[in-house]
């Protein structure tokens, strides 16, 4: 019988944005168990809805993460304006799921690049953050910020785009398609590529629904799983298609991030054909009493954002269930019975995003 | 457009049988929240099924004991241990126990009840009863 040995894996690592940290044991080659430890940066920003009013509070849930930064800010407004019955005018409800999908987009391509250079692929990573240039700049021509955009606020979003420029968004969109599909033809078709990810990392479709998976990581395993479906904000209005493979492994949740990609151009489009004209806030009175917890999905999967008030103007609690957090107990099922060299492989396709989890 | 959000009372008691029954109906287990209120803690279990959320909830005092239900669904281990790094709850037979390490924070518990400070709801204005002029003409002539 092999030796045991724990090989420790981060917080600091080459293939980690972020810090995260492993026990692997391990028997020869092979991992026989992984013990997660997270917490490294923990913030305690929901603490801070006793020192922000509800209203102020945006600004803090903008800033729980750089990557979905829009949507944690969507996500906390959603909750709030349902406990206060606040009608978001339409206008404002196809703007944020524009700049939501833009948000998808863009950490989507990330973490393509990201991928890229964890097996060794240095120019495809050059190549994807190139392409992700222009939905930034998109972002900066709209709401004047490129990470943190601070466009929701709490009875509709900040800033209005005209007419001119969601046509230009429009044209940028279907110019950055071909560019995009060029780049994902590389992942879906590299023999390097499909030789490091195909078949390693697998997750059954009983064990990601068991295990509480959600996002492009249930999806990979064949789940018909999109918090868009519930139809929050104008995804009502679109056409809105989850994206599923039947794989499980990294090279399916690599494909289904390829799909999604595209998915949400069209989305984008076709929102900007739908728009209609009108205000793109209304006033809100009063301060929540109630609670309600507020479902969307993230780039990473369904996130959770429970607000619960008192009538007062700060919130009694905040709470962010992250998609990370949920997909922690299937990455220590995957990392059993993997090999130590696929291990930051594995790690980097279900896409950890540690600066939510440590919200 | 809201999600239905019913949440249904429960005692502590029932919640491994109604977690098991919910399981076998094919429920998947969303989340546990908590919410620390005056005197007590409020813990919310959230389970779904094709985008149908339901939800349970417990009232629980500092001192009392809550079973875990990672037995029936292995990924609320990290929801149990945040439950006691956070908010300083003892929840029985965890299936990975972290020991209080899960959450590495500046104070022990900040959720805690002796941690958190309630927010102090709006109170209602005192009504002025407005003199009426005889009335106050009358006090003025006595003095």
């Amino acid at each position: 019988m092999a030796q045991k040995n724990t090989i420790p894996f981060g917080p600091q690592h080459p293939v980690l944005p972020e810090p995260i940290h492993f026990d692997l044991v391990t028997e020869d080659e092979r991992v026989v168990d992984a013990i997660p430890s997270i917490s490294y940066v923990h913030r305690g920003l929901e603490s801070l809805v006793e020192k922000r009013d509800f209203i102020d509070f945006v600004h803090v849930a903008d800033r729980i993460c750089g990557l979905c930064s829009f949507m944690h800010s969507m996500g906390y407004c959603q909750a709030v304006e349902e406990i206060m019955g606040v009608e978001v005018p339409l206008r404002a409800q196809f703007l944020r799921t524009i700049w939501a999908e833009l948000s998808r987009i863009h950490s989507h391509i990330f973490w393509l690049g990201v991928a890229a250079d964890a097996f060794g692929f240095e120019s495809l990573f050059m190549q994807a953050l190139r392409l992700r240039e222009p939905v930034l700049d998109i972002f900066e021509e709209t709401t004047g910020g490129r990470v943190i955009l601070g466009a929701s606020k709490v009875g509709g979003v900040r800033r209005d785009i005209d007419a001119d420029s969601l046509s230009g968004i429009s044209k940028r969109l279907a110019h950055l398609r071909p560019q995009l599909e060029e780049l994902s033809n590389v992942f879906i078709n590299d023999y390097s590529v499909k030789h490091r990810l195909s078949g390693v990392g697998y997750l059954s479709k009983e064990d990601a629904y068991t295990l509480g998976c959600v996002g492009p990581m249930a999806r990979a395993s064949g789940l018909d799983m999109d918090m868009r479906a519930i139809g929050y904000s104008a995804y009502k209005y679109l056409d809105v298609q989850p994206m599923i493979e039947t794989d499980g492994d990294c090279y399916a949740r690599c494909l289904v991030r390829i799909r999604e990609n595209f998915h949400s151009i069209d989305l984008i489009r076709e929102a900007i054909g739908k728009i209609p004209e009108g205000p793109i806030e209304v006033k809100v009175k009063g301060a929540p009493n109630g609670e309600y917890m507020s479902r969307i999905e993230q780039p990473r999967g369904e996130v959770i954002h429970y607000a619960k008030g008192n009538g007062s103007r700060f919130l009694q609690r905040f709470r962010v269930r992250v998609p990370t957090f949920s997909n922690i107990p299937a990455m220590i099922k995957i990392l059993k019975g993997s090999e130590i060299a696929d291990v930051p492989n594995i790690i980097l396709t279900l896409d950890p995003c540690i600066s939510c989890t440590e919200r | 457009m809201s999600e239905p959000q019913h949440i249904t009372l429960i005692d502590k008691d029932q919640l491994v049988g109604i977690s098991a029954e919910l399981f076998a109906e094919g429920y998947r287990f969303v989340q546990v929240g908590c919410a620390t209120l005056e005197n007590s803690y409020e813990l919310t279990y959230c389970y779904d099924k094709a985008y149908h959320l339901r939800n349970f909830r417990i009232t629980l005092l500092p001192d009392e004991e809550i079973p875990s239900i990672s037995v029936i669904y292995p990924n609320a281990f990290l929801y149990e241990n945040e439950l006691h790094d956070l908010f300083g709850l003892n929840v029985r037979n965890i299936s990975i126990d972290y020991n209080g390490t899960l959450y590495r924070t500046a104070i022990k518990t900040p959720f805690s009840i002796e941690n958190v400070k309630q927010p102090v709801p709006p109170q209602p204005k005192p009504e002025v009863v407005k003199e009426h002029p005889e009335s106050v003409k009358e006090k003025t002539e006595e003095l």
